[in-house]
C-alpha cells in the first residue's frame, strides 16, 4: 500500500486527457454536423438513422472495444496499420463511444428548436449555411451538454481502452485501466489516488465547458 | 401447512444422507463432527480458471458435500493477500516463496501440495532472439535482453510474474526499457498482447494451450527452473469457514480427484495440463 509516484500520476493524467480530449474533439466534428443533419433534414430512412443513433447512445463500451480490437488485430482487416495497443487505437475506440452520444443529443437539441425558426431565418434572407450556423448557435447550450456527455463517457470508460490499448505501462495505460490493475493487485491506495485525480480531470474539463455554456446563456438572456 | 413441513423435513434428510455418502466415498474422516456446510470463498489464480479446471472441480466438490463455493480468480499475490485479511477461506495458489511467508506469519492452518504444471517461454515463431537454441531459460532471457527483443511482462504480482522476476534475477538482468512491455493484466490478455506485438512472454503451459488465436509458439520448456507447483492452503482467521476449507483441502488431495486432475484437458488439448502431486488415500 504505497502512494504512486507523482511522475506516474502526471503521466497518466496527461495520457488520459490527451486520448479523451482528442477523441471528444473528433467525435464533435462528426457528431454535431451529423446530428444537425438528422435533426433538420427529412429524407428516406431518416427515422431509421435516428433510431440507430439513439441505440448507439446506449452502446456497451466493451462491445465497441471488442469490435475495434478485432478490426485492429494483426489478423484483422486493418491489422497492417499496426494500431492495436497504441494510443491512436484507443482514440478510435473512444470516438466510436462518444460520437453517437454527441450526434443523438445534437439531433434532439436541433429538433427542440421552435418549428418556425428555420422559416423565419429564411424569410430574413439567410442562405443555407447561415441558417445552419444560426440554428447551431441557438442550440449551443444543449450542444455543449452533448460534448460534455461525450467526454464524460469516453474518459470514464475502461473496457474498450483495456482491450484496444492493452494497459501497457508507459505506453497505453490510462487512469481507469490503472485503477482496475491496482484493485486487481489488492493495492487500493494508488487506485483511490487515480480515482480522485480522474474526478479532478473531469471536473476541470467540465468547468471550462460549463463556463462557456453559462456565459452563452447569460448573453442570450441579456 | 403440515404437509409442506413434512416435505421439507424429508428433503433435508435426503440431502443430509447424500452429503454423508458423498463425503464418505471420498474417504474423509468427518464422521466425528457435523458435515461442514455453508458458503466458502476459494481464492485462486487465473490459470486454474482460464484452463477450465475450476469448472470441472468446483461443481464436483459442491455436489460431494454441503459447501457452496464462491471462486475469486485473481493473481496469486492478491489471493494470498485475501487469505491474510480473512477474506478467503481456502487458497489454491502457485507462489511458493509468498506461500511460505504466509505460513510463517501464521495465516494458514495447513498447506498441501496439489499438482504442478510448468512454465514455458513462448514467442514469435520467427524467434528473432534465437532463444530456442540458447539452451535453457536463463540464457534465453539473456538473449532476449541482449537483442532488445520485445518481452511482455504481466507486472501484476501474480505467481507467474513472481517466477518471471526471479528468473530475470537469476539471469543477472534488471529488465527495463521500451522492449520490456508491462501489461498489468492476467495471463490470457498478456499472451494476446505478446502475440500481437511479436513479443516473448513467460506463461504457464495450461493458459497458453487454452488461449485461442495466438500466433506464438513454445520456444523454451522443461527443466527444474520452470516447474510451477500449486498448493492448497486452509486459511486460519477468525470468521472463516474452516470446516469447508478443510473438506476442500482433503477432497482435492484425495486419490479420485487427483486422477481427475491428471486426465484434465487430455481430450481437449492432447496433453495433460496439470500433474498431480498429492499422495491421496
Amino acid at each position: 500500500m504505497t502512494a504512486p509516484a507523482a511522475a506516474l500520476v502526471w503521466e497518466l493524467v496527461a495520457r488520459t486527457a490527451a486520448v479523451s480530449l482528442s477523441a471528444t474533439a473528433i467525435a464533435m466534428l462528426i457528431g454535431v454536423p451529423a446530428g444537425t443533419a438528422l435533426g433538420l433534414l427529412r429524407f428516406r430512412g431518416q427515422r431509421a438513422a435516428a433510431t440507430m443513433v439513439n441505440t448507439g447512445m446506449a452502446l456497451p463500451t466493451v462491445v465497441v472495444g471488442l469490435v475495434v480490437a478485432l478490426v485492429l488485430f494483426r489478423s484483422g482487416p486493418l491489422g497492417s496499420l499496426e494500431l492495436i495497443y497504441t494510443v491512436r487505437g484507443m482514440v478510435i475506440a473512444q470516438v466510436l463511444i462518444a460520437a453517437p452520444l454527441i450526434t443523438g443529443i445534437t439531433m434532439a437539441a436541433i429538433q427542440a428548436l421552435p418549428d418556425e425558426l428555420p422559416d423565419q431565418l429564411r424569410a430574413l434572407g439567410a442562405n443555407r449555411r447561415q441558417l445552419v450556423v444560426r440554428l447551431c448557435l441557438e442550440a449551443r447550450l444543449p450542444l455543449l451538454a452533448a460534448v460534455m456527455a461525450g467526454f464524460g463517457h469516453a474518459v470514464s470508460e475502461v473496457g474498450a481502452v483495456t482491450m484496444v490499448g492493452g494497459n501497457i505501462h508507459g505506453q497505453t495505460q490510462v487512469l481507469t485501466t490503472a485503477i482496475v490493475e491496482d484493485v486487481g493487485k489488492g493495492d487500493f491506495r494508488p487506485a483511490l489516488v487515480y480515482g480522485a485525480v480522474l474526478l479532478a480531470l473531469a471536473f476541470a474539463v467540465n468547468a471550462v465547458l460549463t463556463s462557456v455554456q453559462q456565459r452563452g446563456a447569460a448573453w442570450a438572456r441579456s | 401447512m403440515t404437509r409442506r413441513r413434512w416435505a421439507v423435513a424429508v428433503l433435508v434428510a435426503a440431502m443430509l444422507t447424500t452429503a454423508a455418502c458423498g463425503s464418505g466415498s471420498s474417504g474423509s474422516a468427518t464422521a466425528s463432527t457435523a458435515t461442514p456446510s455453508g458458503q466458502m470463498i476459494l481464492a485462486t489464480t487465473t490459470s486454474t480458471r482460464d484452463t477450465g479446471l475450476l469448472d470441472t472441480l468446483v461443481p464436483a466438490f459442491e455436489h460431494a458435500g454441503k459447501c457452496s463455493v464462491k471462486t475469486v480468480a485473481v493473481g496469486s499475490g492478491q489471493a494470498i493477500d485475501l487469505g491474510a485479511r480473512g477474506q478467503a477461506d481456502v487458497l489454491l495458489v502457485h507462489s511458493p516463496d509468498a506461500e511460505q511467508t504466509f505460513m510463517g506469519q501464521g495465516h494458514g492452518a495447513s498447506r498441501l501440495a496439489v499438482m504442478h504444471n510448468d512454465f514455458v517461454l513462448v514467442g514469435p515463431p520467427a524467434d528473432p532472439a534465437k532463444v530456442s537454441r540458447a539452451g535453457g531459460i536463463v540464457p534465453a532471457l539473456q538473449a532476449i535482453a541482449r537483442s532488445r527483443s520485445p518481452f511482455a511482462s504481466r507486472a501484476d504480482e501474480s505467481g507467474t510474474n513472481a517466477k518471471e522476476l526471479k528468473l530475470w534475477k537469476q539471469a543477472g538482468i534488471a529488465p527495463s526499457g521500451s522492449w520490456y512491455v508491462k501489461t498489468g493484466q492476467g495471463m490470457g490478455p498478456t499472451l494476446t498482447i505478446a502475440s500481437q506485438k511479436r513479443a516473448y512472454t513467460l506463461s504457464d503451459r495450461g493458459t497458453f494451450l487454452a488461449t485461442k488465436r495466438l500466433d506464438s509458439k513454445i520456444l523454451v520448456q522443461g527443466g527444474q527452473a520452470l516447474q510451477n507447483p500449486y498448493h492448497v492452503i486452509v486459511v486460519k482467521h477468525s470468521g472463516t469457514n474452516v470446516g469447508c476449507a478443510r473438506a476442500f483441502s482433503r477432497w482435492i488431495t484425495s486419490a479420485p480427484v487427483q486422477r481427475t486432475i491428471a486426465s484434465f484437458g487430455t481430450s481437449r488439448y492432447g496433453q495433460a495440463l496439470f500433474h498431480p502431486d498429492a499422495h491421496g488415500q
